[in-house]
């Protein structure tokens, strides 16, 4: 992503988070319990009353078990011991499998591949039949239950946490830390534990869920806690052997290990959700007025493409495209230009109906010729025949697992009724005339069988193969090498020439669009500020502030030496723009580009410029018509 | 003249038996002492691979790297961590190339005293980088997070600087960045070899921002060194067809007129 997000943020206020607050106070409650529990029941837990086997009573809540002791006492006063074998056997499995799973990222690579194998192998012994060979070494009881099971859990934890750990140990700031000179095991702790804390804090809370079940699992088939002590788990075996004639008697220990479960992933989601700096509070959009631009009218009614007043909102009614109009005449290539940000992309995405979930467009005019691309639904074999797309990556629009040949002819197939044999010699002869050798081959290849620059190829020759009215080219060469860029937009230019197919073409490099396109739409922050033709870009005849900034911001490749030079002969900085552009939120009413320009007057920043010879800037058309006025006296 | 960071025959080849595959074949190309040598190339032409090695990434099959005439391969243990010091990588993605989870102030305390990774005990020199990339003093107790994708870039370049390093290799540091931006971060590292001397590597694929930036360029294709030569020279009158065709393959809006009229 390479949006900027503004720097000066707030600090944050702590976040209430109910599912957080309300597994801690939960857990605290039953924490507390086994702390209370075995001093206040543990007589009425262990008092033998004569009704054995009895259901609920005002008496026995829970009813009494076999020897007549009371089902909720004992539960109660089980609670002490469940919880400290659950945590041991917890901190067993996360202490000893983190350590594995991280420290096979921080040592060397042979050290490395050993561990993860060795890890695999532990993994692919499961867990409970492993608890059950080492209690079976250690003997039955608790110590032996708790150490069975915490070493059981252990693979497990070690294969997530270095499955989580390889994503972060191979990112950059790590192999800089190692640069910079610091020691392992402060890579360890400074840079990788940190970063897969969170998931590994949910990832304890379901072990302790896990774990609780598993000790209880243990006690059932006798090799846990040993009579007479008794925990949730030797309660429930017990409570099952008369689940038919007493149900009342399993409820108790079913319910509390249930309850401590969920409670302790309550905790752990919430934890994992705070512990993160970046999961701030996200802005929430200012309330603006929902008024839409009324249509311009500026385009000539036998444009191709006529875009009018379009806006893109996010659900909450923040503007990411604001009141956008342009038009494409037949057989024109249209650039839109601007930074990251400046709503080109969805420009264009709206135009392809392909906008992302949750976003919505309006438009006073959305049509390609006398198609409403505006419209609630429209004929899709219409919008895939005369809408041709080229995206920026290649390798991610072509589905890898289908032949080249299959995905060009898709939409000849399904919407055209082309029969197959036909369709596959059109495909042919235009991957010929995308100029690929040998196209028979190349269609029955695979995506991934070609290089990027083939891809592109490919990909154009699919979005011309319908014999599209538009094709719209999202950064279509901004993946490509320099040179393979050069063969595309050539391509894109004899396509252009020779169907006469209009194109819309996105891309943030200003030098590109130039050399590629007819005229030129420049957008900031969602809106158009400047329209012009190609000739005039090239003859540096740009107006309004932003593009002559953009402009000289680019380093040149041979302008003048003299120029780029100063007196002793260093090379001049480049334009810089102070600031950065608003966020979508808060753009404001006037200029947006208002906080950022040098020509900035009052007027700027209250009152929207309207464009006037495709420029909107006050500033602009304050000048031009003093010249004029000067002219006039 | 002799090279401050220099690398002479260097090969480095990745996998083993038929899957080998040479990344880079005998390229010796070096910087001299406060200066900047520019490194372009297209995609798979290896020049990443050459910082790589040269920082010790990655391990080469033959050839020498010096720094000040010593040469580094072959170093174990503490020596190489030592040396490592001595140069520096800023990576290309600056959204990758922070901990997200610790603060700008410890990142460069970090680099300043790896051990300890102190941000109030270095808080003076600290504020001295952040200043040097002119970022305020009060970025030290954010995240990168809170930064864009231009102040983070100044945030690893400062990191890198803490360091003071005999030698700065930038992989293609502006690459991920608006057009703008990019003019920021070059100001900034055209500032830097003034006022710090700096010796500098520069990598990227932009050939008009390496022209920029460097004092000499030296072009890779395919792994093998095509072209070395000052900046001005290069550019003006490039000797390699492989050069040419690169130069003439950049789209230009100032002097693209005649070639549309045509």
């Amino acid at each position: 992503m390479r949006t900027a997000s503004p720097s000066p943020t707030p600090p944050r206020s702590p976040r209430p988070n109910p599912a957080l607050w309300a597994g801690v106070t939960g857990l605290a409650l039953i924490a507390l319990l086994g702390v209370i529990g075995p001093l206040v029941w543990t007589d009425t837990a262990t008092t033998l009353s004569g009704a054995a086997r009895e259901g609920v009573s005002a008496e026995h809540w829970l009813g009494t078990d076999a020897l007549g002791r009371d089902v909720l006492a004992r539960t109660l006063v089980a609670t002490r011991l469940t919880l400290l074998m659950t945590l041991a056997a917890t901190a067993i499995a996360g202490t000893a499998g983190i350590l594995l799973g991280t420290l096979v990222w921080v040592s060397g690579p042979r050290v490395r591949e050993l561990g993860l194998r060795l890890i695999d192998v532990m993994v692919s012994y499961p867990a409970l039949i492993l608890a059950l060979v080492v209690s079976a070494v250690l003997g039955a009881g608790p110590t032996a239950a708790v150490v069975s099971i915490g070493l059981g859990g252990c693979p497990a934890f070690a294969r997530l946490t270095a499955n989580m750990a390889a994503s972060v140990a191979q990112r950059d700031f790590v192999s800089t830390a190692r640069l910079t000179g610091v020691p392992p095991h402060r890579v360890l702790a400074r840079h990788l534990l940190p970063n897969i804390a969170g998931p590994l804090i949910v990832l304890l809370s379901v072990a302790f869920a896990q774990v609780l079940t598993a000790l209880s699992g243990l006690s059932f088939l006798g090799l846990g806690v040993q009579s007479p002590e008794y925990d949730w788990g030797a309660l429930l075996s017990t409570g099952l052997e008369a689940l038919y004639t007493n149900p009342a008697e399993a409820i108790g220990p079913a319910v509390a290990i249930t309850v401590t479960g969920v409670l302790a992933s309550f905790v752990g989601d919430g934890l994992a959700a705070g512990s993160d700096p970046r999961g701030g509070p996200v802005a929430t959009a200012a309330a603006r007025p929902a008024e839409h631009p009324g249509p311009s009218g500026r385009a000539p009614e036998n444009a191709l493409l006529i875009v009018d007043g379009l806006s893109v909102e996010r659900p909450d009614g923040t503007r990411l495209v604001d009141g956008v109009s342009f038009h494409v005449m037949p057989g024109e290539i249209v650039g839109l230009v601007g930074e990251s940000g400046s709503g080109k992309s969805l420009t264009a995405m709206t135009v392809a109906r392909l906008l992302p979930d949750g976003l919505t467009s309006h438009a006073a005019r959305l049509t390609l010729d006398d198609l409403d691309l505006d419209a609630r639904r429209v004929d899709a074999a219409r919008l895939a025949t005369e809408v041709g797309i080229v995206f920026q990556d290649p390798s991610a629009s072509f589905n890898p697992a289908l032949r080249i040949g299959g995905q060009l002819t898709e939409v000849l197939r399904t919407h055209q009724g082309v029969s197959r044999a036909q369709a596959r010699a059109e495909a042919i002869e235009a991957l010929e005339k995308v100029r690929i050798l040998n196209p028979e081959a190349v269609a029955r290849q695979y995506p991934h069988e070609l290089s990027g620059g083939m891809r592109q190829r490919a990909m154009i020759a699919s979005a011309v193969l319908p014999g599209p009215k538009l094709i719209v080219a999202d950064e279509p060469t901004t993946a490509l090498d320099v040179t393979v860029q050069a063969e595309v937009l050539d391509l894109l230019r004899e396509t252009n020439r020779r169907r006469g197919t209009g194109m819309l073409f996105i891309s943030h490099d200003i030098g590109v669009v130039s050399t590629l396109c007819h005229r030129i739409v420049v957008m900031y922050a969602g809106r158009v500020v400047e329209e012009l033709s190609a000739r005039d870009l090239r003859a540096g005849r740009a107006r309004h502030p932003y593009t002559k900034a953009l402009l000289a911001a680019a380093p040149r490749l041979a302008d003048h030496e003299d120029d780029a030079l100063d007196e002793a002969g260093r090379r001049r900085p480049l334009a810089t723009i102070a600031g950065r552009p608003p966020a979508a939120a808060e753009r404001p009413a006037g200029c947006a580009f208002a906080a950022r320009c040098p020509l900035v007057h009052q007027r700027c920043t209250h009152e929207l410029p309207v464009p006037r010879e495709g420029v909107a800037c006050h500033a602009v058309a304050s000048s031009t018509l003093a010249a004029t006025a000067r002219d006039d006296a | 003249m002799t090279y401050k960071l220099a690398v002479e025959d260097l090969t480095v080849v990745f996998g083993h038996g038929s899957r080998a595959r040479t990344v880079l074949d005998r390229v010796s190309v070096g910087v001299r002492a406060g200066q900047t040598l520019g490194l372009v190339g297209e995609s798979g032409s290896g020049k990443s691979t050459v910082a790589k090695t040269i920082v010790g990434i990655n391990r080469p099959r033959t050839g020498r790297i010096t720094l000040g005439g010593r040469d580094l391969t072959g170093l174990r243990g503490r020596d190489l961590t030592a040396v490592r010091r001595r140069i520096q990588l800023v990576p290309q993605d600056p959204y990758a190339s922070l901990n997200p989870r610790m603060t700008v102030g410890r990142a460069i305390a970090e680099a300043v005293d790896p051990v300890r990774a102190d941000a109030r005990r270095h808080a003076g020199t600290v504020a001295r980088w952040l200043e040097t990339v002119a970022l305020d003093a009060s970025a030290a107790d954010r995240y990168p997070h809170e930064f864009s994708g231009g102040q983070r870039q100044r945030i690893a370049v400062a990191r890198a600087l803490a360091v003071e390093p005999e030698v700065v290799i930038a992989d293609e540091i502006t690459s991920a960045l608006d057009c703008s931006v990019q003019a920021e971060v070059l100001n900034l590292l055209a500032e830097l070899r003034q006022t710090l001397d700096l010796t500098m590597v520069f990598i990227s694929h932009d050939l008009a921002v390496v022209r920029h930036v460097s004092d000499e360029v030296a072009v890779l294709r395919h792994g093998e060194l095509v072209e070395q030569g000052p900046c001005r020279e290069v550019y003006r009158a490039p000797s390699h067809p492989y050069t040419r065709r690169l130069l003439a393959s950049v789209p230009r809006p100032a002097d693209a007129d005649q070639e549309s009229a045509a």
